[in-house]
């Protein structure tokens, strides 16, 4: 099944490398993943959609849990939250159909952010399935080309950020070390 | 990041090379395992006037290896260095290894310049994306202001929380750069969390399970070591009177002599031991992982057993074994907590199933009547099992033993006893082969004044032939011990028992002679293949004052029983070979 991970990561080389090797080394396919920079511009907000068995939920939100860069993972897929994906959508058109697709897109919601002779550039959001419908609808106008940006989800959740303090660092700290006669 | 360059003292200027031996200095590392190479030429200059021990292994991998020796034999972090390229591709299976057993190690490795990272420069490899996923975290230094706290940061990750490997990267103009050095007062992972306390709640549930339990036992693994937590267990198993079996990772957590301790379970664990776990109805699982050699078939396993399972990393709870009383902290902490929990509270709880309880004890000396551990002894060949045993009368208990991989591995851990931790030293997870000489190596310099014996099999001491290189250049007194019955064993017994003896690519013809071999080196060696030697062999190993390479020459086609065929489950045990095998 398709599972929505929610992670806030520390922005720095090497994280998403983390996050997606750990996906890869267990064998998921990511469908989807988007990356961005949070407010703080440390950290960055992803978004990922991947294929998992279910059994295996809660131990990939652990894993990544586990990773030092990651402050925060959490499994979106069921809980509250809003969920958009982005197309954006070229399409050949002539022009006798052009009223007609900017009616069509018009129903999606959609909006043309460029023309020209050949066709539209158009800009859809919505959840998934429904993008699913307009880009098919578009087909039917003519050649297509199709960018999707993944699903982006926020969660409607307060979630408390729990994050781990500095650490002092006298440098006289003792290992774990068993005394061994 | 830049806590060095905006410290309020300018500190002293130098090298990055002298800051990084300062930082290991603040570190109190006082051992460094490691083979130098173009891009570390600055550091080894550094090092050349720094009082930092360095030891120069014969191979990068028997760098890492040494290092996870030293941390142990005890505990504290073990450190290797290796060039970039080749040198850094070499420590990868030690990496890995350190990753499955959980060992707290810093690997330094140098790194191209810079300005030629990515240039597919001489000696370049991409350090940093191949040991991603195996250590527990690494670094790219690319700005020397950064390094102090990449050190201590990797120190930190190391050998906090469940330890493991940690790997810091570090540019050739990243040692040779020039910055103001001031201490790194403090460090700040925000996403590493660290739980150590466990929950209260959970924490007096399991001392109420474990009063009411009727047959309850303690699963003890290399948790219990990380945490030094042996006094703690010790305390448990005695305060209740419960049976405990110990890991391969385990052994030596509770003194193989402690009359609770029902020996290791799993694949080639006793009768008693996997018929205990079977019947249990209260699993203790301290610091341990189920892993698939201790388990067996999973659906299988334990199966009337509810389950408290400590450990400190969230993510093994669970994991393959679902836990009715799932507890996330520190073994030690947790153990002192339910130990309190349980004095308070033995004055109410000691009676309930008391009789239940005797029984269970009474099942578990019948189990271990019925088919204890004895070692095969001949007059005619010296049996592996004989090995070990006579290993075990001249270690009682207290030597420390470091074993490669194989058959060899198991008869060691099934004979061998570990009155503490710390003794018994093996690759469990990883399995690799080569591992126990180098590490062995580790361990002796972690702890000269102990008696360690490196025990391998023909084929992993080929694999680590080139260290004896090392250990005659330190006189190091390492007893080299090689159970040598001419196969990769374990293989071996394998093919004979699944694919009808048909014996693929296991033959070890050719062994190098051990007294020219070790003489070649400038230390004595010699073969012993009869019984009646063996004793006097092994102590006149024992008594030669520096390095000794004793092969042994063993029955061929011994195999190690009990043996639970892999899928199996583990109360499916083979006891005994089913009748005498012709061999090709």
């Amino acid at each position: 099944m398709l599972q929505l991970i929610s992670l806030l990561v520390e922005n720095k080389p090497g994280a998403l490398m983390r996050v997606t090797g750990l996906l890869s080394a267990r064998g998921y396919n990511i469908e989807s993943l988007t990356v961005a920079r949070t407010l703080d511009p440390e950290l960055s907000r992803m978004s990922i959609v991947v294929d998992i068995e279910p059994g295996q939920r809660q131990q990939l939100i652990k894993q990544m849990n586990k990773l030092i860069n990651v402050l925060q993972a959490s499994d979106v897929t069921e809980a509250p939250a809003v969920r958009r994906e982005l197309v954006l959508l070229r399409v050949r058109a002539n022009m006798q159909d052009r009223a007609a697709i900017l009616k069509e897109a018009e129903i999606f919601g959609a909006r043309a952010v460029d023309s020209s002779v050949e066709g539209f550039a158009l800009e859809a959001t919505g959840d998934s399935e429904k993008l699913d419908e307009f880009i098919e609808v578009m087909k039917s106008y003519g050649e297509i080309d199709v960018t999707r940006s993944g699903l982006v989800a926020v969660s409607l959740e307060s979630k408390k950020l729990k994050l781990a303090p500095p650490i002092k660092k006298d440098l006289e700290v003792e290992p774990h070390t068993e005394s061994v006669k | 990041m830049s806590a060095v360059t905006t410290s309020t003292a300018k500190g002293t200027l130098m090298s990055g090379a002298k800051m990084l031996l300062e930082c290991l200095s603040r570190e109190k590392v006082d051992i460094m395992f490691g083979y130098p190479g173009g891009v570390t030429l600055p550091l080894y200059d550094a090092l050349y006037d720094h009082p930092l021990k360095h030891i120069l292994v014969r191979h990068e991998q028997n760098a890492c290896f040494a290092a996870e020796g030293y941390a142990r034999a005890t505990g504290k972090v073990g450190v290797c260095c290796a060039t970039s390229g080749p040198g850094a591709t070499n420590l990868v299976t030690g990496l890995v290894d350190a990753m499955m057993d959980s060992i707290p190690v810093v690997a330094i490795t140098g790194q191209v310049s810079t300005k030629l990272i990515g240039s597919d420069a001489f000696q370049e490899a991409d350090t940093f994306g191949i040991t991603r996923s195996c250590t527990k975290h690494n670094f790219l230094v690319k700005k020397l202001a950064d390094l102090p706290q990449a050190v201590h940061e990797a120190f930190h990750i190391a050998a906090t929380g469940r330890p493991g490997p940690v790997l810091v990267d570090i540019p050739k103009d990243v040692f040779q750069a020039q910055a103001h050095y001031s201490p790194v007062s403090a460090i700040h992972l925000p996403g590493y969390k660290v739980y150590t306390e466990g929950h209260a709640g959970q924490i007096r549930r399991a001392a109420q399970m474990i009063w009411e339990a009727k047959r309850p036992i303690v699963y003890a693994g290399g948790g219990i070591l990380a945490s030094a937590a042996s006094s703690d267990l010790r305390e448990l198993v005695e305060r209740v009177d419960i049976p405990a079996v110990c890991t391969l990772m385990g052994l030596g957590a509770l003194s193989s002599e402690h009359r609770n301790f029902v020996s290791m379970p799993g694949m080639h664990g006793s009768y008693a031991a996997n018929l205990a776990m079977t019947e249990t109805d209260l699993i203790i699982a301290l610091g341990v992982r189920f892993d698939d050699r201790v388990t067996g078939r999973l659906a299988a396993f334990a199966p009337h057993a509810k389950v408290i399972h400590v450990d400190i990393d969230p993510a093994e709870i669970g994991k393959n074994r679902a836990a009715e009383v799932p507890i996330v902290g520190d073994v030690k902490r947790v153990l002192e907590k339910i130990n309190q929990v349980l004095a308070d509270t033995t004055g109410e709880m000691q009676p309930v199933n008391a009789r239940s309880r005797a029984e269970w004890w009474d099942r578990i000396r019948d189990w271990q009547k019925q088919h204890p551990l004895e070692p095969e002894i001949s007059s005619d060949e010296i049996k592996p099992q004989h090995l070990v045993s006579e290993i075990d009368r001249l270690s009682g208990g207290e030597a420390i033993v470091c074993s490669d991989v194989g058959q060899h591995q198991m008869w060691a851990a099934q004979f061998i006893r570990f009155h503490h931790p710390r003794l018994w030293i093996n690759s469990g997870g990883l399995g690799a082969m080569g591992f126990g000489f180098p590490a062995a190596i580790g361990a002796q310099f972690a702890r000269p004044d102990k008696l360690v014996f490196a025990l391998v099999g023909d084929g992993g001491f080929q694999m680590s032939i080139p260290e004896l290189a090392t250990v005659a250049n330190h006189a190091l007194p390492v007893k080299i011990i090689v159970m040598n019955n001419g196969y990769l064993g374990m293989v071996r017994q394998w093919q004979e028992l699944f694919y009808n003896n048909r014996l693929s690519a296991v033959q070890l013809d050719t062994f190098p002679d051990p007294e020219k071999l070790a003489g070649a080196y400038g230390f004595k060696g010699r073969t012993v293949e009869s019984p009646r030697e063996l004793r006097g062999a092994l102590e006149a190993a024992v008594r030669e004052p520096g390095p000794y390479l004793l092969n042994v020459r063993v029955a061929p086609y011994e195999n190690v029983y009990p043996m639970v065929p892999a899928g199996g489950a583990i109360n499916e045990m083979v006891l005994a070979p089913p009748q005498p095998v012709e061999v090709a």
